[in-house]
């Protein structure tokens, strides 16, 4: 069931670029990296893209599929008309390094400014029992595989690069979020969360959770807990009495 | 441009690639006090361990107490057929409890039990249910964990930039020369040690759950630098791949699925793996449907179902079944565990599975079965290394994870990698930061002739590109034409003709990838980028398929239609491949390293 797709690929570099048409022969059961490697393959060799599991997985792929973020080797060409053309562009938040490539070191930044995993000591057979019941909220958050997808649609920094030095974004709010529901860290960072990550300036418009391709309730699960869990430290007076006798859970503020 | 003009970086230790491996070196040689730079070809965090699933095997004894590092070691050894390094096989099955329980302290979340410890499920080959996961997701917990250590660690990482070429001073390392992916400029580190930590060789082959990366190029590297290669004969074909839509074919299906319950079907609806159980494994395999059933629970009076038989087997009985006509009807064979388990254990258990069959083929595995087929899944061959330390022959560099050979010998088993890149990756990351501290002061220097060289070699598909007489050769239909033959030549069972065959094929790929020509610019490229790691890729499959005719009988992931017997004087022996002063592939057979005393009794036992 071969047809002729026809495509817009977004090509150019920092210093811009334009839109090219394609056509390409392709197969049932594709995706849209399928269509975009058959491209590379026999109609532009430099044709630049990032990929490498090929299933959902790695969470290299990221692009927009008619404006949309999608990864694109989870994105089916049976979900298109076959007569409609797919028009494939690079993540819009950050900057082009080349084609459907783009700088994505801004969350590498946000990555090295958070306080890493600090636990308790083991029990004394070397152990650290752990209920299901309590590293499943972790666990679910753990299955972000950094496509960033939700960072390119957040409106907060999308438009807004002026924004990115005082907002990590949706990925970081659940790497917040993973810390602070871990049954073994020893680490408030609950300020941090509100201060250097910015989590305020989050509107929960949910647009981050409807873009996730691992489909975490990341605005549900993570960034409104997480909200609630600053505003508990900063305006409860019995949480700020507790936390001047004893911090919760022995944790220790950063 | 002069060499003099080229980026240049200096470190006590170089780790080339960002898996399990090169993560858990990197570490490792970072608290060990040496100045560590991490180089990779992806983004941070994308490498191949992130597809692993089922879990890491480590002998903590949380689900079953009797189990023991001798048996795993055993299981291990045996599951190799007996060609493993015995001392690989031994640290391995010491050290995976407490480099699991190490991630832990990193932050990793593994499922428990309900006792509250770190939960533990059943694999091929292995007597108890022994790997710690998360879901079927475990190499993305694994690669996050080390990823989010490493970066807390503050070492240095240097992503989407590619080596192409180690440097040497005299016999020892002095360095590596590569560029970066998005600019095209060259970068050379200099540096006493380098670790090898690249992965494998999947992208040589057509069917294959591995991705882009998986060139060979730590293999080709450790070649060209004068280090040996043994067991590269020993390519794992997972039993249970994607089969359709094409588009996904191969990409992989966790052992898990069988591990929690799943069995094989055919066109027939038969269980025919019991028809396949080899007289090694007949002792310890169930022999009845019913026993097979009733193992799940009850370990102690019931022997494991022959769907958990080691991966070499169950391929080659697939590959029968369809040959035989008994297939699904797009080629593969039925995995079934929708009938076996309720949905929502199975949604528990196998989360990306589930979301991978409903997404990518329209299957909803809780409710009907999936086809499946052998697809390229690993190399158990490898850079040859000191088992302790992980130093190849040439003096500063290290090798470490799959690019390794030797701990698996013939066949790896499931849950045997991410263990080995845990326990193995921190052993090379150490003694590559004592050899560089013993060396402080007399460090070896980097010469400019060779960079120079490395660089011409680099850009040299540009100037094909203006010089050839001829349109050049594209290095998509090249790695295509490559991947086919390897895939019908080279593939699970094998003859002396088509070995040959693929060897003559060889010689014209690597002819004509002389006259490689790329278009464009040297900003991200990925035709130029092909174009540099296909040699690579040609040499892999070189040395795969030159061991494999070399090796007259079956065992493990090489199997000969012409040898089908396993020859127990070929099991004391590994192939070992060098280059020689023409750059030729050269091979010698070398004893294997023998067990000692105390451990035989081990293999004496039922």
């Amino acid at each position: 069931m071969a047809y002729e797709l026809m495509m817009r690929i977004w090509r150019g570099d920092r210093s811009g670029g334009e839109l090219r048409d394609f056509t390409v022969e392709v197969e049932e059961g594709e995706v849209v990296l399928d269509a975009i490697h058959r491209v590379q393959a026999t109609q532009a060799g430099d044709l630049a893209v990032r990929w490498n599991c090929k299933a959902g997985k790695c969470g290299s792929c990221s692009a927009e599929i008619n404006g949309r973020p999608r990864l694109l080797c989870m994105t089916r060409l049976a979900d298109f008309d076959p007569a409609e053309t797919i028009t494939v562009t690079p993540m819009r938040a950050f900057p082009v390094l080349r084609d459907l490539v783009t700088d994505v070191s801004y969350n590498y930044e946000k990555a090295r400014e958070l306080p890493s995993f600090a636990p308790a000591p083991r029990d004394a057979d070397g152990k650290r029992p752990m209920m299901q019941a309590d590293v499943e909220r972790g666990q679910e958050f753990r299955k972000c595989i950094e496509c960033f997808l939700c960072q390119d649609t957040c409106h907060v920094v999308r438009d807004h690069d002026e924004n990115k030095p005082a907002f990590a974004g949706p990925r970081f709010f659940l790497r917040y979020a993973e810390l602070d529901m871990h049954p073994l860290d020893t680490h408030d960072r609950r300020s941090l969360a509100q201060g250097a990550a910015g989590i305020g300036m989050c509107n929960i418009t949910k647009c981050c959770t409807e873009v996730c391709p691992e489909g975490i309730q990341i605005t549900d699960n993570a960034i409104i807990p997480m909200k609630e869990r600053v505003v508990d430290r900063k305006y409860d007076p019995l949480v700020w009495l507790g936390s001047k006798i004893r911090r919760r859970d022995d944790r220790t503020e950063l | 441009m002069s060499t003099t003009d080229f980026e240049r970086q200096t470190y006590d230790v170089v780790v080339i690639g960002a898996g399990g491996a090169g993560l858990r070196a990197a570490i490792a040689a970072h608290d060990a006090g040496a100045r560590t730079a991490i180089v990779c070809k992806s983004l941070l965090g994308k490498a191949h361990t992130v597809m692993a699933e089922g879990g890491i095997a480590a002998a903590m004894g949380n689900v079953w107490s009797d189990d023991s590092w001798r048996v795993h070691f055993r299981d291990t050894m045996r599951g190799g057929k007996m060609l493993n390094n015995w001392r690989m096989a031994e640290l391995h099955a010491q050290e995976a409890p407490e480099r699991v329980l190490e991630l832990e302290e990193w932050g990793a979340l593994f499922d428990r039990t309900p006792e509250g410890l770190i939960s533990q499920r059943d694999f091929g080959g292995h007597r108890f249910a022994r790997l710690a996961h998360v879901g079927d997701r475990t190499g993305l917990e694994m690669i996050r964990t080390l990823q989010q250590h490493a970066v807390a660690l503050g070492i240095d990482v240097f992503m989407e930039c590619t080596i192409t070429e180690l440097l040497k001073d005299g016999d020892a390392i002095a360095g590596a020369f590569g560029y970066w992916r998005e600019s095209g400029r060259f970068i050379v580190f200099e540096a006493p040690t380098v670790v090898l930590a690249t992965g494998g060789i999947g992208k040589s082959y057509q069917v294959t759950s591995n991705s882009w990366e998986y060139t060979g190029d730590g293999h080709a590297l450790a070649l060209r630098a004068g280090a040996s290669l043994i067991n590269m004969e020993f390519v794992q074909f997972h039993p249970t791949g994607m089969v359709w839509p094409p588009s996904v074919k191969g990409i992989l299906v966790t052992e898990s699925v069988r591990g929690d319950g799943g069995v094989l079907r055919n066109s027939e609806g038969n269980r025919f793996m019991f028809d396949y159980i080899p007289e090694y494994f007949k002792a310890e395999t169930a022999d009845s449907e019913a026993e097979a059933d009733r193992w799940y629970t009850d370990k102690a009076a019931n022997r494991r179902p022959p769907e958990l038989l080691p991966r070499d087997e169950v391929a080659r009985a697939i590959n029968a079944e369809i040959k035989a006509g008994r297939g699904s009807p797009h080629g593969g064979v039925f995995l079934d565990i929708a009938s076996r388990r309720d949905a929502a254990y199975i949604r528990k258990r196998l989360p990306s599975m589930y979301h991978q069959f409903k997404e990518l083929a329209d299957v909803d595995i809780t409710a009907e079965a999936m086809e499946v087929g052998p697809t390229c899944h690993y190399v158990m061959g490898g850079v040859e290394v000191d088992p302790d330390s992980g130093a190849s022959i040439v003096p500063g560099l290290y090798a470490a994870g799959e690019v390794a050979g030797g701990m698996h010998g013939s066949n790896r088993l499931g849950g045997n990698s991410l263990s080995d890149l845990l326990v193995f990756g921190r052993r090379a990351g150490l003694n590559a930061a004592y050899h560089a501290k013993r060396l402080a002061g007399r460090l070896p220097a980097v010469d400019d002739a060779a960079v120079r060289a490395a660089a011409d070699v680099a850009v040299a598909p540009f100037a094909a590109a203006v010089e050839e007489s001829g349109p050049g050769e594209n290095p998509y239909t090249l790695q295509r034409e490559l991947q086919e033959s390897m895939q019908a030549l080279v593939g699970i069972i094998r003859t002396d003709q088509e070995l040959s065959q693929a060897q003559k094929g060889l010689d014209g790929l690597e002819h004509r990838a002389q006259h490689l020509a790329v278009e464009g610019h040297r900003q991200y490229n990925p035709g130029w980028h092909l174009a540099l790691d296909l040699p690579n890729m040609l040499l892999v499959s070189r040395c795969i398929a030159v061991a494999a005719r070399e090796r007259t009988e079956s065992r493990g992931g090489h199997t000969r239609e012409d040898f089908p017997a396993t020859d127990d004087h070929w099991g004391t022996l590994n192939l070992v491949l060098t280059l020689d002063e023409q750059g030729q592939v050269s091979m010698a057979r070398q004893p294997l390293p023998q067990m000692p005393d105390e451990l035989r009794p081990l293999f004496e036992q039922g």
